[in-house]
């Protein structure tokens, strides 16, 4: 008996007296009849139940049955299909398909004979159980999910006895003491997972291979570097750089490095554009370009996506990922989108060939913020 | 329920009262099938419990496949995984590319991305495998999010659910951070593009960023430790997380019995439903086939994550319309239109939060807001009985709304993911529709609740119409003294069930601050919280029609709606004293058709133990 879910009954019912004194209207808002009239409707029970074709009609039956059976050998057939198409077909085959397109055809027929294989099994197994097998519905009673009040309370009273046999409540340096040892367990097993993890970043983040490898002292060469292309990597005449055009640059003998070359990528990349001086507006911009060409870090000072597309109307950046734009004449401030801080630039400058170099590395940490970037 | 064993039409082989039919021999395949079993059950004993499964009664709606879609793609998920262990290689280690891949041939590219390649075009059919485990995997998070709509808008996460409903929503949390695993894991320039931006949210947590990006990377940026620690992450860690919370999840369904829709018959202390054995096994094991085969007609038939087409990750190139997979859309899309004055530095610090608010405080915050309603909802009501019963979305306005609002608010989200796809597409300024999007993020969530109430309270209006003066038949009748009045097609009590059978509800009363010596009471502030959200609940509540009102609208004919009591019961069904057409804008009822014999059937299914 679940008396949690007693009907709602006079304890709503406004008490009016007398039976039947007051009169009800329905313009009165929501109303609860009194003493003649139930507070609310009856379930009725359970409707008619209605017949399936196939219950009353043996042909409907049987017309089922080779739906089902039909249903059942297009699975087997399917499956045959897969087998003989893993084997026959040319792995290189194409085939085109209406409104998909061109499509590898060993792909397409094993997908769509292993759909029909189970496809088949599926509708058929659902068409059986709808149409010949038993539809009358049945009940279970429910019961509440709390168990009755004396096993409650015998929950409590094992739990009790068995801390009070186990001394557990008269020896409080065997509870306390446990208390410990469990609470600490777990550290051998953490600590050297969170010492493995990697090593501390120090001031990686904000050094990149601009700026050289680091040297005994802790300090860093910071020597001129030239701007190749990337891919291709090979340097760029001053004079290559047009009006308008737009090179992606990673610093000379990145390639060369054994390893981590991605690494040093990731916080090296640089873009490269050449404007019409007067359209530059700040004048460090200038100083730190020449002639119009201006080298900025590449990655997103949002999350550190590439920021790859590059207008060439309006000199404006704009990162592909987070909708990100700068404005190069503006020194790379950001003039749209979630980013807060301009690129960060690289100061360049020509070599005797007229070849592209650095003149220096990046002045902050290129790539997203960090807590301490500013004090790095 | 009882059926007739008997046929009746043989009155003498009739069991009398009290008498026992005999046993019948147990036809061929029971003999054959009880000699496995009862191997079995010689060695475990658990005949008594597979009885109990397989006699289990489950409730049948459509709604309740949802949560069977998100099951079966989920094993799916766990089978064409376990082939892709065979073949795929989970390293960043370097090596050059000789496969039958034309176009990548000779380009330098991790083992990883160069194994999925290899599955993709030189193992026979590891394609379709491939693509069946992307495609069930997004199957399954629609699936569970899907059904995460139904649970939460029929109520069936009240008590004594909300437990799975926690259980549930932390497999949510997990099958997407699973999913992102998963598609991270081809090490293609669009998945490596999604864990640069990853790291970048990584790094932006206050104080320990740096270090977490160090500790999650193995080092800075991109590193080779990272496919290797997402896949033991993804084929160990969390499925196995996932398949236990699934299993608990399950085994909760079980024991506490599925919930039902309302209906004749269908109370709070019964299920209704096909038993396990045959039907429900048929339908349920049918249905996971189907949803196999549509999967794997979907595969056959659309690419997803042509991951060839990208190349091998390299931290310069990029491709527009870089999106990730749809569930992690959200967060995506909060990043876009975060604006970038969250950025700010004190201290010589920088404080991130134009990032850290979309990308490690949005995603938590998700889960946490869907896993904590069902208590505040709780609280609001101070219902402590159990609902085995479905609430109609409609019959309880405020929830619809709030989840609707939800759904919108992260759809905004998630839409804002694609603003430069729509851009192209709609050849529109991004900047616009960027703006739109943030603005929208304000004003469509507050509106969608305030439209989604008003239909639910119009719904119920209508279904009080419905109740009260039936259907219009569009037969007018003449009236002896020359009126004329429609007439109204009555519903049977089964068709009216449904249309009145929910709790009548109203907010909490404030109770006064002080109590009757003029000492204040210390929870009083707390009251009046809960009686102003309990009023912005059910302030305007629509309630059921009841059998008073039934009666009044039945006597509507006579003057302003009104009756004089005493009206008896039965005068609803019998509609005795009625006189159609003495009025002029009466509504006439066959209510009084349906049989009280009906009733009887009702008293049955209310049986308690």
């Amino acid at each position: 008996m679940n008396e949690q879910d007693s009907q709602p009954t006079g304890g709503e019912v406004t008490p009016t007296g007398e039976f039947g004194s007051g009169a009800v209207r329905l313009d009165q808002g929501h109303v609860i009849g009194d003493g003649g009239i139930p507070a609310r409707f009856e379930n009725p029970g359970f409707p008619p139940h209605p017949h399936r074709g196939t219950d009353l009609d043996e042909g409907a039956a049987k017309r089922a049955e080779r739906v089902v059976g039909g249903l059942f050998i297009l699975s087997v057939l399917g499956t045959l299909g897969f087998i003989v198409a893993y084997f026959a077909i040319d792995s290189d085959a194409t085939v085109f398909v209406p409104g998909i397109g061109m499509t590898n055809a060993l792909h397409l027929v094993l997908g769509l004979t292993m759909a029909a294989s189970l496809l088949g099994i599926g509708l058929g197994a659902v068409h059986w159980a709808k149409t010949l097998m038993p539809d009358h519905e049945e009940v279970e009673m429910r019961h509440t999910m709390r168990s009755d009040a004396e096993h409650r309370k015998e929950f409590g009273t094992i739990l009790g006895e068995g801390a009070e046999s186990a001394h557990l409540t008269r020896r409080p340096l065997i509870k306390y003491a446990m208390g410990g040892a469990l609470g600490l367990f777990a550290v051998p097993v953490i600590l050297p997972v969170l010492g493995g993890l990697g090593p501390m970043p120090g001031d990686d983040l904000s050094v990149s291979f601009w700026n050289g490898d680091q040297e005994e002292d802790g300090k860093y060469p910071n020597k001129p570097l030239r701007l190749m292309r990337d891919p291709q990597n090979t340097p760029i005449k001053a004079s290559e750089v047009t009006i308008g055009s737009v090179f992606h640059v990673m610093p000379e003998g990145l390639l060369d490095l054994e390893e981590h070359i991605l690494e040093a990528k990731a916080k090296a990349a640089v873009i490269v554009m050449r404007l019409d001086p007067d359209d530059i507006k700040v004048q460090k911009e200038k100083d730190w370009g020449h002639q119009g060409i201006v080298a900025y870090s590449k990655i997103c000072t949002h999350v550190g996506c590439p920021v790859g597309l590059y207008e060439q109307q309006t000199h404006h950046l704009l990162c592909p990922c987070h909708q990100s734009t700068f404005d190069v004449t503006q020194d790379c401030k950001v003039i749209f989108g979630p980013a807060k801080r301009p690129l960060p630039q690289l100061p360049i400058t020509v070599d005797d060939e007229g070849y592209l170099i650095s003149k220096g590395p990046f002045k902050e940490a290129t790539g997203p913020s960090f807590w301490e970037r500013g004090s790095a | 329920m009882s059926t007739d064993t008997f046929p009746a039409g043989r009155p003498a082989d009739r069991l009398r009262d009290g008498d026992q039919p005999a046993d019948r021999a147990p036809s061929a395949a029971a003999r054959k099938a009880g000699g496995v079993a009862g191997w079995i059950d010689d060695r475990t004993g658990s005949a008594k419990g597979v009885n109990y499964l397989l006699r289990k009664v489950f409730p049948d709606h459509w709604s309740f496949m949802l949560g069977e879609i998100a099951m079966y793609s989920l094993i799916i998920c766990l089978i064409s995984g376990a082939l892709l262990t065979l073949w795929f290689v989970p390293s960043a280690g370097h090596t050059i590319y000789d496969g039958s891949y034309v176009p990548l041939r000779g380009q330098q590219m991790s083992e990883a991305y160069a194994s999925t390649l290899n599955i993709s075009f030189d193992v026979r059919g590891g394609l379709i495998v491939r693509q069946i485990h992307h495609w069930a995997a997004l199957m399954f998070i629609v699936g569970l999010t899907v059904h995460m709509f139904r649970v939460f808008f029929t109520g069936a996460f009240r008590k004594p659910r909300e437990l799975n409903w926690v259980i549930g929503t932390v497999l949510a949390l997990l099958a997407a951070i699973e999913g992102f695993a998963g598609y991270s894991l081809p090490d293609d320039l669009l998945s490596g593009t999604g864990i640069r931006a990853m790291e970048g949210f990584v790094q932006t947590a206050p104080v320990i960023g740096s270090y977490l990006a160090y500790g999650i990377f193995g080092g800075p940026f991109p590193g080779e430790a990272i496919i290797p620690r997402l896949y033991s992450a993804h084929v160990l860690l969390l499925p196995a997380i996932l398949v236990g919370l699934f299993t608990a999840h399950i085994v909760l369904v079980a024991v506490q019995k599925h919930t039902q829709f309302p209906g004749p018959g269908r109370t709070n202390d019964n299920v209704v439903g096909y038993r396990v054995m045959p039907v429900y096994a048929a339908k349920a094991g049918g249905f996971f086939f189907i949803v196999f085969g549509v999967i794997a007609l979907i595969s056959a038939l659309f690419t997803i994550n042509p991951i060839w087409a990208y190349g091998p990750y390299d931290p310069s190139p990029v491709t527009a319309g870089s999106q990730p997979d749809w569930y992690m859309g959200a967060y995506d899309g909060a990043l876009r239109l975060l604006p970038g004055w969250l950025e700010f530095s004190f201290l010589g610090f920088t404080m991130s939060l134009n990032i850290a608010l979309g990308a490690l405080v949005l995603l938590p915050l998700v889960y946490i807001v869907v896993g904590v309603y069902p208590f505040v909802e709780r609280w609001v009501t101070g219902d402590d009985r159990e609902h085995h019963l479905l609430d109609r979305p409609r019959n309880n306005p405020t929830r619809t709304g709030i989840g609707m609002a939800g759904i919108v608010a992260y759809s905004v989200f998630m839409f804002a993911a694609g603003n430069d796809i729509m851009a192209i597409k709609l050849g529109m300024s991004i900047n616009d529709i960027t703006w739109a999007f943030r603005i929208g993020l304000f004003v469509l969530p507050p509106l969608t609740f305030w439209v989604t109430k008003r239909i639910c309270l119009s719904l119920q209006r209508r279904d009080r119409d419905l109740a009260l003066h039936a259907r219009e038949s569009g037969r007018i009748i003449r009236g002896a003294d020359g009126s004329f009045h429609e007439r109204h097609d009555a519903l049977t009590d089964h068709e009216r069930w449904i249309l009145v059978q929910h709790e009548p509800v109203e907010p909490l009363q404030l109770t006064p601050d002080v109590d009757e010596n003029g000492v204040a009471r210390p929870a009083a502030r707390k009251d009046r919280l809960r009686a102003k959200v309990s009023h912005f609940y059910f302030k305007d509540a629509v309630n059921p029609v009841t059998p008073a009102e039934l009666a009044a609208a039945h006597h509507d004919g006579h003057q302003a709606e009104a009756i004089e009591a005493p009206f008896d019961y039965e005068g609803i069904e019998g509609d005795s004293d009625h006189t159609p057409g003495t009025g002029g804008q009466g509504a006439d009822t066959d209510a009084g058709r349906s049989e009280a014999a009906e009733r009887g059937i009702g008293s049955a299914s209310r049986l308690r133990e």
